[in-house]
Parts: structure tokens; sequence; C-alpha cells
């Protein structure tokens, strides 16, 4: 089994109006490179999951600069520089889903765990529960909320072998690895590949049943320090 | 408001003040922004244990300008560092810390406290962009949830209310509100003030809170160091 691929091949199954979760925390774990990919590729009407809505002009900005995405599911769109989301999002041309951080994170969970809904404490008697089922557990009421999974994952690791076991590199984790559950085919870009065997299986954070394609990235770009640079893409 | 004004308490000392309350090791997590102060403000003997909703407990202290790894950030996009001690994890094992009850005290801002402990401070509900983060989740399983504010708005408005009229973050969650004037505890629906600042008698600071002030016997004075003014 080798599942190693190039980025162009790997995003040219990303069909127009696919959904796609984006790893990262900001541009902590964001897979710069398979966003830039699938720009190249040129997909369209694209519902993206992600925590934010972008920074400046590279990564997912850029992917929703060139007007690739009708929605975006995330917990917080607001960045240093967030005017390629505002501007659109003001003019009515990309919808929005708000979701609370840790709503979002459990209902990518539970995607990727066959759980299609649960209950939560958060947003319980907010806007952001309106309409949604409650019910009272031990004397406390519940939100109910509903699993969330996708068509294609594209998450940023920083080991992988052939099989598509991963580690990830300190914050750089955060989504990555719940996102690899819940999708129908997960792309990973590892900083570096390394051969089987080489990782410590008592340190594979995500074991490869969850991955599908692998593209090796040195020197990953970094979101903070392209958009420092004034970096547009493409 | 122009006395008030004079009087108040500093962002700093607000901050010095909640971080008096923190026992050591306790896990705690610090909103972005404001509460971040609070770490700066632990006394002498006494370390917290630092919970990032990112995926961080126990970070270090931001870096030297050019020293930043921005894979090593806070929630707020902050560089920090890492410290012997440190752990890291994904997003799930984060809120289930958060909302399985695991954090000690979640420190938050606000626009509006009510008396029954509701808290709006997500949302002007002025338009523009909505953005709303992990404030909701982290107002539900902290042990202590503790807001941090000024007493007023900044046209003089009552923060401390009877009921929000701004969007809610959480029903019945804020445990302390330290403010700029006092410290106040929500305890089964109503206020209950712990200490006042010595400059503010009790008629004025009723004045400019939008809910009835209970005390319990003597209300103890705030005083924080000067220094933070």
């Amino acid at each position: 089994m080798d599942k190693r691929a190039e980025a162009a091949d790997a995003v040219s199954h990303v069909f127009d109006g696919a959904t796609v979760m984006i790893g990262g925390f900001g541009g902590s774990g964001a897979p710069i490179e398979l966003i830039h990919a699938l720009i190249d590729h040129g997909v369209k009407g694209l519902t993206v999951i992600n925590n934010n809505a972008g920074n400046g002009h590279v990564g997912l900005a850029a992917l929703i600069e060139q007007g690739q995405v009708d929605k975006l599911i995330c917990s917080f769109p607001r960045s240093a520089d967030p005017r390629v989301f505002t501007d659109r999002y003001l003019a009515g041309q990309i919808e929005l889903e708000l979701v609370p951080q840790g709503t979002l994170t459990e209902r990518i969970r539970a995607g990727g765990a066959g759980i299609p809904a649960f209950y939560t404490p958060t947003g319980y008697g907010t806007d952001l529960a309106e309409g949604k089922p409650t019910a009272e557990f031990d004397g406390r009421m519940y939100v109910q909320e509903r699993w969330l999974k996708a068509d294609f994952a594209m998450i940023k690791a920083e080991l992988a072998d052939a099989h598509g076991n991963l580690t990830y590199r300190m914050a750089a984790r955060n989504f990555n690895p719940i996102m690899a559950t819940a999708a129908t085919t997960t792309i990973v870009q590892a900083t570096r590949m390394v051969e089987l065997g080489a990782i410590d299986p008592e340190h594979i954070i995500t074991p490869g049943i969850f991955i599908n394609h692998v593209i090796e990235v040195p020197r990953p770009a970094q979101e903070e320090e392209l958009n420092r640079a004034g970096a547009v893409y493409p | 408001m122009t006395e008030i004004s004079k009087i108040k308490l500093s962002n700093a000392q607000i901050a010095w003040r909640a971080a008096q309350d923190i026992p050591d090791g306790a896990y705690v997590n610090l909103g972005i922004g404001f509460p971040e102060m609070v770490a700066r403000f632990q006394p002498d003997g006494r370390q917290a244990i630092f919970h990032t909703e990112n995926g961080v407990l126990d970070f270090g202290p931001a870096p030297e300008p050019g020293r930043e790894d921005w894979d090593l950030i806070n929630a707020g996009k902050k560089a920090i560092t890492v410290r012997p001690g440190t752990a890291f994890f994904h997003h799930a094992d984060s809120f289930a810390m958060v909302r399985g009850g695991h954090l000690d005290v979640a420190i938050l801002g606000a626009y509006q406290v009510a008396q029954t402990g509701d808290l709006a401070n997500w949302s002007t509900g002025r338009g523009g962009v909505p953005a709303v983060g992990g404030a909701m989740d982290l107002v539900h399983g902290a042990k202590r949830v503790a807001v941090l504010t000024d007493h007023v708005t900044k046209s003089g408005a009552p923060k401390l209310v009877d009921r929000c009229t701004l969007p809610l973050t959480g029903l019945g969650c804020v445990t302390r509100v330290y403010t700029s004037l006092a410290v106040v505890d929500v305890e089964e629906g109503h206020f209950l003030l712990r200490e006042k600042i010595p400059t503010i008698t009790l008629d004025a600071l009723q004045q400019v809170t939008g809910a009835p002030l209970h005390a319990e016997g003597q209300v103890a004075e705030l005083v924080a160091p000067e220094d933070l003014a």
C-alpha cells in the first residue's frame, strides 16, 4: 500500500459543489499548498468547513477571493485582514453558518465516529440554537446538534508514512486529526515522508485508515509569514 | 460619569484582582484580549496552568519578536512558547476539557451580565459579520466563570443589568464579576456585592448598576496596586 500522490492529482477529484473540510486554526496547521492546488484546479460552488474565514489573500482567503466558495461553516470569521470574506458576506455573495467552536469540533468528531446527533449545553438559550431540538438531562438543558461530514478533507501533518500514519507539529494539530476522520476522501500534506516503521507506533496521532492521499510538502508556507510579506495567490 | 472615570480601576488593576482568586495549580482559560492580562499578575508562589482552546496546556510567554513559530499560537493567534510541562492535543480533546468540567476557571469579557448570571459577550446585534469562537462553549463546564469588565459602558450605561438586551452567550453561567468599581458574585438570581473601591459610596455604585446589589454583612474594600493604575 502506498498512498503517496502529487497535490494536483489528489485535488483533481474535488468536484463542483463539494463539501470540503480544511484543517488549521488561523494559519497554524492550514494546508496552504493543498488549498492553492485546489485554486489551480478551479472547482466552484464549494461548501468549506474551517474554524475561520481566511486572512489576507492566500490560502482559504484566496480560495474565497477566486469565487470558488458558496458557503462557509465556521466559528470565527474574523482575522487580522478579513476583507475578502467580509466584503463578500456583506454583499450577500457567500453564505455563513456560524457554529460555536466546540460544537463545530464535536459535530466533525461525531461525523467521523458515526454518531448522527448529540446533545451539548453550548448555545442553549442563544440565537445560535434557534429552531434546534432541546432536551433536559439530569436537570439541565441541552441542545441537539447534528454531525458534520464532508466529501473531502484537506489537512496538514508533520510526519507521514506511505500508509498515511501521521504526526502533527505543536498547536498545528488543532482540527486536523478530527477532520481526517469525517470525510469520504482525506488528503494530507505532510512536511516529511518517512519509511514505514520510522514513526514509533506509540506516537502516531492519526492512523492511516483515515487517510487516502499523502503529499510531501517540504518547508510548507506559513500563512502569517505570507501575509507579512503581502503575498497574493495566484 | 467623569467622576467615575477618575476613580475607577484600570484594566490592569481589574486583571490583578481577578488573578488573586486563582489558586496554585488551577486550570484556567483566559479569553482573548483583556482577560489575557490576568496571567501577568499571578501572586508569588502560585502557578496556574493555562489552557488555550486551539490545543495547548501549560504554555509559556510570548517569544521575542522575530523568534515566533507560527505553529505555536494561542486562541488569539498570538505566538506563545513551550515550557517544561506543555501538552498539545487536538480540538475535540480541547473542548472535552472545556465542556467536560475539567477547567477550574474561565475568564471572559462582557458586554452585559444579568443578575441571573446570563452573559452577553459575542454580538452587539448591530449586523456586520457575526463571530462567536469558543465563548459559548467556555461558559459551560468551567467550575467558575468569571467576567472582567468596566462597570459601565463608554456612554455610562450599566453593564450589570436586570436582563441582557444584547444576544446571549449563555444562560445563568457567570459566577463572579470583576468590574472597574466592584467585585460582585451572582447568587440565586441576584447580585451579591463582595467588594467595592473605597472612593465610591454604596448609593453611587447602585446608581450605575442596572439591578439591585445585595450584601451579606460588611462589604470589603477593593484596593489594587497603585502602580497598575
